[in-house]
């Protein structure tokens, strides 16, 4: 696979072309937060309704590139319907994943090789490969959001990918919901 | 148009000058279309930068040996050599070396600016320009209450001119680009320098792309002031010029103040040396007023009529082929085609974001900016939060461009 391959999987295709929850959701009672990558100028704004200690709903909308648009497609079917602390495991997660150093990853793997090289605390950068048992089941939690890995090779796109993230982050952090 | 053959550029040869077009990236050789946002070097700026470095480096205006004295020479002769490219009637005066034409803008409003602008005054910019040309004048706006205006841009890329005189009543400076750094507008810079020094107006002109790709002639153009960067034009990142007629310099307080700026402290003032040196505070980049010079001779032995006329008939070339082979999936913005446009080619592919255009196209070793360009404001006119940006220098040949296409219609095969 080609590096260009592994960053366009055909997930993150999928949820570009045909994303999920795509839409507001109205507000009040939902919570409304803006995002801004001011390096394009993509803009998110995710709606989310938090009731009972779930995310019950969330939305997402605003315009953005491929990888914007199906990190947030993604992360809307990820963690809709799931208890708090599930859900910050996965910002936790996915958000450890796109900072990891790239040199830990191999170079252009398939995407079972690419879990197996992962490194789960994204801060050893010394190039050992698959020895990390706590990493690599970290990274099949994340199912078919492991389809973003591929952006770590590109760093200017960690950006695009994290931005409805960090905006479902700020939400949560908001509203005060642990 | 039939190319005047005293106009051609051998651009075969030319190329040999250009360390970097002889890399590849992902296996394909480098195509590079962004010398709008930074250009490419031939060797011999880098060259002559190395030879001063190795044979004469010692800071200038300084001491009184050797060395110093040749490096203040490089230095003062890289002043002239670059006030004379732009037609300077006095360049050991009227040019003062700063960063960038960002911080030339910057002198401006906090120098010029703060001398001579009160509350209710109002200066006149265009929706097309570059942050550099905009945040400045906002910034003195929000600290002083200086009124800021603005000329519209239409559909076709051009400045609406026609409520021109109603727009400069009360206004004292006109700051506006030479060339758009996304549409490739060339506004008719002489026209509006007339109108606005019939309403009692100074003009300050953001060179940064017009200087690089047009022959420019301050006395011709009829501007006040003209801010251009050495790195989008074959010099070295670090150094640019301010240009302004030596009386007006002569009436402006410092902007920066340190050493080399003065000409007796004490602990309760200050006098300030004549400009240009009143603008140079601190030990300039000397190499790169060395660059800088080297970039000018090179551009001059190229001769900058040869390179508008490559550039023209290489734009009017893009702007047939995109649209004879891509058609309707591809949206161009700005003016049509020369004499009123230059080679940058702001575009859009079907509704493909400009950041996965710009990722394909690297795959191609195809070199293009993808986002706002710095200039937030024109993206909101134009619709858009982003463009793809393709942008010619002398370097670049029809085979850059088929490569650009080749690249766009393989973007165009994966998202759809």
């Amino acid at each position: 696979m080609t590096d260009l391959e592994d960053l366009y999987r055909e997930i993150i295709l999928d949820h570009y072309r045909s994303p999920r929850n795509r839409g507001e959701l109205e507000s009040p009672p939902a919570h409304r937060v803006e995002g801004f990558n001011p390096l394009c100028g993509d803009e998110v704004v995710v709606t989310m309704l938090v009731e009972d200690g779930s995310v019950t709903d969330i939305k997402f909308a605003g315009t953005g590139c491929s990888i914007s648009q199906s990190s947030a497609s993604l992360m809307s079917s990820a963690v809709k319907g799931k208890p708090l602390p599930e859900v910050r495991e996965l910002i936790r997660t996915f958000k450890s994943m796109m900072s990891i150093h790239e040199a830990s990853l191999p170079a252009a793997g398939d995407g079972a090789d690419g879990a197996d090289g992962w490194d789960g605390d994204g801060s050893d950068g010394n190039g050992e490969h698959g020895s990390d048992g706590e990493g690599l089941s970290d990274v099949r939690k994340l199912g078919e959001l492991a389809a973003l890995q591929g952006v770590v090779k590109f760093p200017v796109r960690i950006k695009c990918a994290t931005l409805s993230w960090n905006a479902l982050a700020q939400g949560l952090d908001e509203l005060g919901a642990n | 148009m039939t190319p005047d053959p005293s106009l051609s550029l051998d651009v075969e040869t030319l190329r040999k000058d250009f360390p970097l077009l002889a890399r590849t990236v992902h296996g394909r050789p480098l195509v590079y279309l962004d010398s709008a946002s930074s250009s490419l070097q031939p060797r011999q700026v880098l060259a002559a930068m190395e030879q001063y470095y190795e044979t004469c480096h010692a800071n200038v205006h300084r001491g009184v040996y050797t060395t110093a004295e040749e490096a203040t020479a490089r230095y003062e002769g890289a002043r002239v050599s670059v006030g004379r490219f732009i037609g300077a009637g006095d360049p050991e005066r009227e040019i003062v070396f700063v960063k960038n034409a960002t911080e030339a803008l910057n002198l401006v409003a906090n120098s010029w600016g703060k001398a001579n602008l009160r509350p209710g005054d109002a200066v006149l910019l265009t929706e097309m320009e570059h942050h550099a040309n905009l945040v400045p004048w906002l910034m003195l706006a929000e600290q002083n209450g200086v009124e800021l205006r603005y000329l519209t841009v239409g559909g076709d890329g051009r400045l609406d001119l026609s409520d021109l005189d109603r727009k400069l009543d009360g206004v004292k400076i006109v700051g506006i680009s030479a060339m758009s750094n996304v549409l490739g507008t060339i506004p008719p810079l002489r026209e509006i320098a007339d109108a606005a020094h019939a309403a009692g107006a100074l003009v300050v002109a953001d060179g940064a792309q017009a200087v690089p790709h047009l022959p420019v002639d301050v006395q011709g153009l009829g501007v006040d002031f003209l801010a251009f960067s050495a790195h989008k034009m074959l010099g070295p990142t670090g150094i640019g010029a301010l240009w302004a007629r030596a009386e007006l310099l002569d009436s402006m307080p410092p902007f920066l103040g340190g050493g080399g700026m003065i000409l007796d402290v004490r602990l309760d003032r200050f006098v300030p040396a004549e400009p240009p040196h009143r603008f140079e505070a601190g030990t300039p980049p000397i190499a790169e007023a060395v660059g800088f010079a080297a970039a000018v001779d090179y551009m001059e032995t190229l001769g900058m009529p040869q390179v508008r006329s490559h550039e023209v008939e290489l734009t009017d070339y893009a702007v047939d082929a995109l649209a004879e082979r891509l058609g309707d999936d591809c949206t161009l913005f700005g003016p049509p085609a020369a004499p009123d446009r230059g080679g940058v080619l702001s575009l859009g592919f079907r509704d493909v974001h400009a950041h996965d255009l710009a990722q394909v196209l690297d795959q191609y070793g195809v070199c293009v900016r993808p986002g706002h360009h710095c200039a937030k404001p024109l993206m909101r006119v134009l619709g858009v939060t982003a463009t793809a940006r393709a942008s010619i220098g002398p370097y670049n040949d029809e085979g850059d461009i088929d490569t650009l296409i080749e690249g766009l219609v393989e973007a165009g095969r994966l998202f759809s």
